[in-house]
């Protein structure tokens, strides 16, 4: 009954959009439109479409709720062999599973086709403040913890506050409780906020700050990358100042765990084949994002490691017990 | 004039017949999708984008088939609001207190026009206020930090005593009950669950989508069952569509005064269209005093909100352009689409990409001009919506409503959830408690949370900082840096003191006069 009304309600929906059948691939974006989850599902979907990998449109479901967790559970639950569903994914997912927000389910409940493009992390001041690299970020703050606030679009304990976190131990700063952080509604609204004067720092994603760089407004004093990003080769890497920390915001895709693994090569296959178009290296620069393409079983067992680490530093600042 | 050679490219991207019958498409789409409770512009924006991809749409056509459907979806909102008293879409609400008993009183024709009207003004004031100033207001959201977002959030609670009610703690209580309701969820500072249960469901909170269809749509059909189909309230009389050309000259002070309002509410990321028609609907009730008249069904109380909200819808893109920042779920969407389409809003969009910035203003003015058209004759259409007899309408409503609520998460707790808040609307409506405080408690109240509780984190609990005070160093002390919480404060408490005084000055000779 339950499964006759979705797919009546569905083919309302649809009938609404004027989209294709129902056969058709289904993205679902666990979040509401607008965001990161909805932007994966919307360019990849475009994407496979445009080049053939998929033989109609790619209709995008928004299921948000929880985080992602609604829409995590609802995978896990209900469509656990669908092999015509793909979930976007990102840092955000893992990080949520880390800290166990998702209602008990853990990661080995579905499977991680890939990454393909990564909002480096971050860490950007006012164009008129006094830092000058991220060092004198961190002296300030070692020297009265009080003195710098952070904004981010994350909640405390989500993956931008983390980043920050993340700098101060490597440099030595262990009272990490102490650091001030406010959660806003996104990376943009962190960003007017740390222009205004209300925040000293910002902490985000390339993508959210394209913009407010380009205009001058703000300085961007590290990226959390390997390498500088190519396009934005005048920002200094954490790494290069001395400062080991490595954290990007990949955007990939989940699939159920049920599917065989003949369709999980074939949505790998579809993945790399996206990874490799024009059109994706094209929406990339547009976006901010820097190449980061792990595609398979390599990436499962890279997911894996991101959540042990998560798991440990949200362990030290009391996310978690 | 830069401004006009910048206006002749917006026109020269947008005027083409392709481009004009999407804006018509859009306009006629949008303005249903408002109208049916439940959904509003953002889920009907979120549906069309798809479609927009499949025609295979270049990114002006796009951009000008939803922003057709965003301007037609606020116009559509009223539509029900009046003659159902079920808001269409949140910033509708409050165009059910003046605009159903209007309808009510046989003046149905007259409210549509008159809001159709204060929309086009609205709407045309917010888009030239765009045109002119965008780049220069975006800077007012740098000045708006959490004590000053505090400040405003507490504005608007403190006028909500006086509203839908003629008892003030009646409303009050209401208030409190949908600021508990906000409660509900994720935390957004700690990102801790409260009041959840365990349940994923709740862990985003309740929707007001789903409060407001609850509380409004199936309350009502509640109270037709009960009365056994004799009382529904929605056997309003009909009567006849003239052009109350008295009433909108009367109104056009109003009208300019709740575009103001609805413009600035519009342009501060996260307030939103829903506060502008609520601060223009308290200001213009407070500017024409208790003569006025205010929520007994008086034509400028339809034509305050309406204004306000269309200002709001088009104040929203000045953030949303200018700064990458939405400022409502609407122009989330929006920017959705414009990233999908490789473009990046942000404050060098108008100068990087002058083809759409000035494309998407141009297809503005169009779909205003196109909706007014299409509302004001389309009135008689709308009000035939009355002489459906109630057991066939009210299904009908109860349909869309299921419907419309499932398409927003695909879940059937929602419809569990908007059934429960029937039962409690029906409840309140025999208690008469007011309902609309309700939804302004779970539309504003994390808001509010929000700034209060970051400013208490930035001041390490100093209260002085919501006043405009920060500590700035050992040997100056406190340092007074801006002066817009205080007055945003001192208006917050005249606000709610004034009413209180008001009416006592006001009764007394009405009381002998009577």
């Amino acid at each position: 009954m339950q499964t006759k009304v979705r797919a009546l309600a569905l083919g309302a929906i649809m009938s609404v959009a004027g989209s294709a059948a129902l056969a058709a691939t289904e993205c679902i974006a666990p979040a509401n439109p607008g965001g990161g989850w909805d932007f994966t599902c919307r360019q990849i979907g475009k994407i496979l479409y445009d080049i053939g990998q998929v033989d109609s449109p790619v209709q995008v479901t928004n299921m948000a709720g929880g985080g992602g967790g609604l829409a995590y559970s609802h995978v896990v639950n209900e469509r656990g062999d669908d092999n015509n569903l793909i979930v976007a994914a990102s840092q955000a997912t893992a990080t949520r599973l880390a800290q166990n927000a998702y209602a008990g389910l853990t990661a080995d409940q579905v499977r991680f086709v890939g990454a393909i493009g990564a909002d480096p992390g971050v860490i950007v001041v006012a164009a008129d403040s006094p830092f000058m690299s991220l060092g004198d970020m961190v002296d300030a703050i070692k020297a009265d913890p009080g003195s710098v606030a952070f904004g981010g679009g994350s909640a405390a304990g989500g993956f931008d506050h983390l980043k920050v976190l993340m700098v101060l131990k490597e440099a030595g700063f262990t009272d990490i409780t102490k650091v001030k952080y406010i959660g806003l509604d996104g990376g943009g609204d962190a960003i007017t906020q740390t222009i205004g004067g209300f925040t000293q720092g910002m902490t985000g994603d390339m993508s959210e700050i394209v913009g407010f760089l380009q205009s001058g407004e703000v300085r961007a004093l590290a990226v959390l990358t390997e390498e500088r990003v190519p396009g934005f080769e005048d920002i200094p890497t954490a790494l290069e100042q001395g400062f080991d920390v490595v954290a990007v915001n990949w955007r990939g895709l989940y699939v159920p765990k049920g599917i065989s693994d003949a369709d999980f090569e074939a949505w790998g296959d579809r993945l790399q084949a996206v990874a490799d178009s024009q059109a994706w290296q094209d929406a990339m620069v547009a976006n901010g994002l820097a190449p980061f393409t792990k595609v398979g079983g390599d990436f499962q067992s890279w997911v894996d490691g991101v959540i042990a680490d998560t798991v440990e530093l949200s362990k030290e600042i009391g996310v978690i017990q | 004039m830069e401004l006009f050679s910048n206006l002749a490219l917006g026109f020269s991207v947008a005027l083409s017949p392709f481009t004009l019958f999407l804006a018509v498409a859009g306009c006629f789409l949008g303005t249903i999708i408002g109208a049916l409770p439940g959904l509003g512009p953002s889920n009907g924006v979120a549906i069309l984008i798809p479609l927009a991809f499949s025609l295979g749409l270049d990114a002006t056509s796009a951009l000008v088939l939803m922003t057709a459907v965003y301007y037609g979806a606020m116009y559509g909102g009223r539509i029900s609001s009046i003659l159902l008293n079920i808001p269409g879409d949140e910033p509708a609400l409050m165009t059910t207190l003046d605009g159903y008993p209007m309808a009510k009183a046989g003046r149905a024709g007259d409210a549509l026009v008159l809001s159709g009207f204060a929309s086009f003004f609205g709407a045309l004031f917010a888009t030239i206020g765009l045109m002119l100033l965008a780049p220069l207001l975006s800077r007012i959201a740098y000045q708006f930090g959490p004590s000053e977002y505090f400040a405003l959030y507490l504005l608007a609670f403190s006028t909500l005593g006086g509203i839908a009610s003629k008892n003030q703690a009646k409303a009050a209580l209401a208030s409190c009950i949908g600021l508990g309701i906000a409660m509900i969820g994720l935390d957004n500072q700690t990102g801790m669950p409260r009041f959840t249960g365990g349940n994923l469901h709740l862990m985003d909170g309740v929707d007001f989508l789903v409060a407001i269809v609850g509380l409004f749509a199936v309350a009502e059909v509640f109270v037709f069952i009960e009365s056994h189909g004799r009382e529904s309230s929605i056997g309003v009389k009909l009567g006849k569509v003239t052009l109350p050309v008295r009433d909108l000259t009367k109104g056009i002070g109003t009208m300019l005064r709740s575009s103001v309002i609805g413009f600035i509410a519009g342009v501060l990321p996260g307030a939103g269209a829903s506060l502008g028609s609520f601060l223009a609907y308290m200001g213009e009730k407070n500017v024409q005093g208790e003569k006025g008249g205010f929520g007994t069904g008086v034509p400028k109380g339809v034509m305050a909100p309406e204004a306000g909200n269309n200002a709001a819808a088009g104040g929203a893109l000045v953030p949303m352009l200018t700064l990458g920042v939405p400022g409502s779920g609407t122009t989330a969407v929006l920017l959705a689409l414009l990233l999908t389409l490789n473009i990046t809003p942000g404050p060098t969009l108008f100068t990087d990409r002058p083809d759409v910035v000035w494309g998407l203003i141009a297809s503005l003015l169009i779909a205003n001009f196109v909706l007014l058209a299409m509302n004001v004759p389309m009135v008689k259409m709308f009000v035939h919506i009355l002489s459906v007899p109630a057991w066939v309408l009210l299904p009908g409503v109860m349909m869309i409503s299921f419907v419309g609520i499932y398409s927003l998460s695909g879940s059937y707790f929602d419809l569990l959830l908007m059934i429960f808040f029937g039962i409690i609307g029906w409840i309140f409506r025999k208690l008469d408690v007011p309902t609309v405080p309700i939804i302004l408690g779970i539309l504003l109240g994390n808001h509010m949370e929000d700034a209060l509780r970051r400013a208490m984190i930035l001041s390490d609990g100093d209260w002085r900082f919501l006043f405009g005070f920060r500590w700035h160093t050992p040997s100056s002390g406190y340092e007074f840096y801006s002066a817009i919480p205080s007055s945003l404060l001192v208006l917050a408490v005249a606000g709610f003191v004034a009413p209180i005084f008001l009416r006592r000055v006001i009764k007394k000779p009405q009381a002998v006069s009577d």
